[in-house]
């Protein structure tokens, strides 16, 4: 678990909203324009800060959805309870000024010059967001590297950036599963992953694979826990975690 | 001068009679939610040690049951996670670090906390002592839970939970400071939640 220095202090400064992407019911990307972006990795998260009127101000992190050398874009999930995800998801328009703060975060980060190995990519639900960036990142810059996304979604509905996965010619591998509903006719998995489902999609360890997963605690719990059973070494699977009131909200 | 986010109102706003106990920039929460950086490790107690170390070799070590045979103190506290939840009113059972490090002789100003999986995080030794820092092996009662830490974790609450390492397996002593896992990535040396130092620089 080494890592090379990130330093230099991180300010706030106000973006402008370039456009807003709804991607499914729940969940929208937004698209900044930032005056002064130091760049960021793939995997990387950054900081939003809302203020009221009466100075009230809330801030959230949120992992950026796209690639290195993309407009800063961030894709939210409409929590119901949420302080900040409702205003960005139903409030929020382009052209509106909002501050933020970033890129934060260096272990969660893909690097297509350094990081060697097939990526395995397991999400749930929009824990797909950072995996995401990954996938464009790996596209962008002529990645050799085989990537599988395993992604664990509630219904083919709450699946984010299912046209862009599907794109024939992306050289990816997606392997779905449906926790609460399938359509008819679903061909694909159905159910939470489980250590069966694992075992098929996961790349055998002498291909000294690189995993990344990102979801919710127990699903993140579960995956790591099985990658470790299949001889992943620890040091070479990821976590990040979306809690309801966990890390990234 | 911020701009003003037209029609965000907040909804978590600090309860009544609890401001002074919610750090600026968190909000309070109920859950006990779970951040790491990889897969859980699941130390067994039979194999699971705690070291004091020093240049490469260990001052002292406690097997579990040595540990446990030390005073308990139970410790009711409130936690801040730089990930903007707080927790008030937590309750853990744990062997405070003054009741270690009292067993080695040392002039050390700084630690370097190391555990399971080679998470690492570095605090002053004044933070760690003075009744302000713990061993803790129990939560509300009951066995720590691996997912938050256990068998035993680092308690430090005046400062960002990432400093509470998980599965910590001993204290390296140092002279001078040296930045653990989090903070080689961008995270404040210090990590105080009342200054809102989340980031190098903050």
């Amino acid at each position: 678990m080494e890592g090379t220095a990130v330093r230099g202090r991180l300010t706030w400064q106000t973006a402008t909203v370039a456009q807003i992407i709804p991607e499914t019911p729940r969940t929208s990307t937004i698209v900044f324009d930032v005056p002064e972006w130091a760049g960021h990795r793939a995997g990387q998260h950054l900081d939003v800060r809302l203020t009221a009127d009466d100075g009230y101000r809330a801030e959230r992190s949120y992992s950026i959805a796209s690639a290195p050398g993309e407009p800063v874009a961030i894709t939210v999930e409409r929590l119901e309870d949420g302080e900040v995800s409702p205003y960005l998801t139903e409030e929020l328009r382009a052209g509106d000024e909002i501050e933020l703060r970033g890129p934060i975060g260096g272990y969660f980060v893909w690097d297509p010059a350094t990081d060697n190995g097939p990526l395995l990519l397991a999400a749930g639900g929009s824990g797909v967001v950072p995996l995401r960036s990954i996938l464009r990142n790996r596209e962008r810059s002529g990645s050799a590297v085989m990537a599988r996304l395993l992604y664990s979604s509630r219904s083919l509905a709450d699946v984010i950036y299912r046209q862009e996965f599907e794109r024939p010619g992306s050289g990816l591998d997606v392997i779905y599963t449906l926790t609460r509903s399938q359509p008819e006719g679903w061909r694909g998995h159905a159910g939470r992953v489980d250590d069966a489902l694992l075992a098929e999609v996961a790349w055998p360890t002498g291909q000294e694979p690189l995993a990344f997963v990102c979801g919710p605690t127990s699903f993140v719990e579960g995956v790591a826990q099985g990658l470790v059973g299949l001889g992943y070494p620890p040091g070479r699977v990821k976590t990040e975690r979306f809690g309801a009131t966990g890390g990234r909200q | 001068m911020s701009p003003i986010s037209r029609g965000f109102h907040g909804r978590r706003r600090t309860p009544a009679g609890e401001e002074g106990r919610v750090p600026p920039g968190q909000y309070v929460t109920t859950d006990f939610p779970v951040l790491s950086a990889g897969p859980t490790p699941h130390t067994p107690t039979e194999k699971w040690t705690f070291s004091i170390t020093q240049g490469g070799g260990a001052l002292k070590s406690w097997t579990w049951d040595e540990m446990r045979a030390l005073p308990e103190e139970d410790v009711t506290t409130d936690i801040h996670c730089v990930t903007r939840w707080s927790k008030l009113d937590t309750h853990w059972q744990a062997v405070s670090i003054d009741t270690l490090l009292e067993q080695v002789e040392h002039q050390a100003s700084f630690v370097l906390a190391f555990s399971d999986g080679g998470y690492t995080t570095n605090i002053p030794v004044q933070d760690v002592t003075g009744g302000q820092a713990w061993l803790a092996y129990g939560y509300d009662g009951g066995p720590l839970p691996a997912e938050h830490g256990g068998p035993a974790r680092l308690l430090v609450p005046h400062l960002y939970f990432w400093k509470s390492a998980k599965w910590v397996r001993g204290l390296e002593l140092l002279d001078h400071d040296k930045p653990g896992f989090w903070e080689t990535y961008g995270y404040n040396m210090y990590g105080d939640p009342w200054k809102e130092q989340r980031y190098a620089g903050d």
